[in-house]
């Protein structure tokens, strides 16, 4: 292990690389093992954790999931009881998109109760609002995937609080929709939506997040 | 080392160390490496293992049993291969009882009835009897010029490499039933 890092090392020069992304000094008033209640500082890293676990595991459930309103429950209904460990996948992902939100928004109230969002780190809040955005956007979508009564309902209701928006309201319902009823379009469109767009958005806020971070550094102790 | 260092195997500890000083000991550095591969490691495998061997079901599941299926009458059958087709019911993942039709050249030798597979031992083209004008009483096959002899064997010198596959066979009631297909060499 260690002569074949050394070798691709010499080589590549890969030390460099890593120790930016990973050899820094944690400072004092974020690092639990000086001060237990710092484990707020940790809310971010969890938040992340969970998305790259929502992000695998959802890569696995594509494998098998289909979207079209004849065979999306089926699949689903296939890879959960008879393919091997599905229960287990389609689990983490079925938790995770809860605990994903849960994370998020406890992140959010460190950063508030801190005043972390304070100069200079106020465009990195608006970034944060944004990926706040991103995930529930990806929790709205995925939750009609299943395409069982529930997934329908919920995406109904969804809709009409959309169509409540005033003026351009009914027109954002028939875009997300893809027409008139929550039916076949609707599917393919939230699994567009939610395989592609978002997770792309996602990945680019979440760059943009961490390099913000990383130029101005953590906020100072309160 | 200073005097507050671990009690457990301290006897052994204590022994080395008036001779060798670092035999037993191991670098807080190599203890946090170890804990936190460990650790990550276990976490990581946690999240792979079920997905892999989700991912990998395909490969480990097993086939269906092949049932028997009428096809012909056996007074259709004669010295000359005929083509059959029939369907079967099959499971395809969530797709349950999917009608799919297949084939077989069916002839009669002797007391014994022959039923060739279609699919070309090549890649996997379909055979037919008798339709090319240069190789006529054979069975050939269109996408590479596949041939193979009325008892499906292939002609050397042809892209395929073995015979064609036959069906296991019985007769009922004056049917012929198709079963599992046997490769043979
Ligand atoms: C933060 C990121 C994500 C969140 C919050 C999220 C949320 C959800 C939710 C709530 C469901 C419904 C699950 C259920 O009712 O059991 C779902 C289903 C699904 N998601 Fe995601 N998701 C995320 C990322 C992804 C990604 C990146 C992919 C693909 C690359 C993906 C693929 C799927 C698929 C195929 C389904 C349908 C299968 C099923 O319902 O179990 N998801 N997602
Ligand atoms: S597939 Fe039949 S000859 Fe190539």
């Amino acid at each position: 292990m260690r002569k074949m890092y050394d070798w691709l090392d010499e080589r590549l020069d890969l030390s460099p690389i890593w120790r930016d992304i990973a050899d820094h000094e944690v400072p004092e008033h974020v690092n639990p093992a000086h001060h237990f209640s710092a484990f707020v500082y940790c809310f971010g890293g969890l938040t992340f954790f969970t998305v790259v676990i929502q992000i695998l595991s959802g890569m696995f459930l594509v494998m098998y999931y289909t979207p079209d309103i004849v065979n999306a429950f089926n699949s689903v209904k296939y890879l959960q009881t008879e393919v091997a460990f599905g229960y287990i996948v389609r689990g983490m992902h079925h938790w995770g998109a809860s605990v994903v939100i849960v994370m998020l928004f406890l992140h959010t109230l460190r950063v508030f109760f801190t005043g972390s969002y304070k100069k200079p780190r106020e465009m990195n809040w608006v970034v944060g609002v944004l990926l706040f955005a991103t995930i529930l956007g990806l929790g709205f979508t995925g939750y009609l995937l299943p395409w069982d009564n529930k997934a329908y309902f919920a995406t109904k209701v969804g809709l009409e609080i959309a169509e409540t928006v005033p003026l351009v309201g009914p027109y954002i319902k028939t875009f997300l929709a893809g027409g008139d009823i929550v039916g076949a379009s609707t599917l393919t469109r939230f699994f567009a939506i939610h395989v592609f767009f978002l997770p792309g958005i996602l990945l680019a806020l979440l760059a943009a997040h961490f390099i913000l971070i990383r130029r101005q550094g953590i906020s100072g102790p309160l | 080392m200073s005097d507050h260092t671990l009690d457990h195997g301290g006897a052994k500890w204590r022994e080395n160390a008036g001779r060798q000083e670092n035999v037993n000991e191991i670098t807080r550095r190599q203890f946090l490496t170890y804990t936190l591969m460990g650790t990550g490691g276990f976490m990581v495998s946690t999240l792979l293992v079920p997905s892999v061997r989700y991912a990998v079901d395909p490969l480990l599941k097993k086939g269906e049993e092949e049932p028997y299926v009428p096809v012909a009458d056996v007074s259709e059958i004669g010295s000359e291969p005929k083509r059959f087709e029939f369907t079967l019911k099959v499971d395809d993942a969530w797709v349950k009882n999917q009608q799919t039709t297949y084939s077989a050249w069916v002839y009669k030798q002797g007391s014994d009835f022959v039923a060739l597979s279609p699919v070309c031992k090549h890649l996997g083209c379909t055979v037919s009897w008798n339709t090319s004008p240069q190789h006529p009483e054979m069975f050939y096959c269109p996408c590479h010029g596949g041939l193979y002899t009325k008892d499906g064997i292939n002609v050397p010198g042809t892209p395929p490499r073995a015979p064609l596959d036959m069906y296991d066979y019985k007769v009922e009631n004056g049917k012929l039933y198709l079963g599992p297909l046997i490769q043979r060499t």
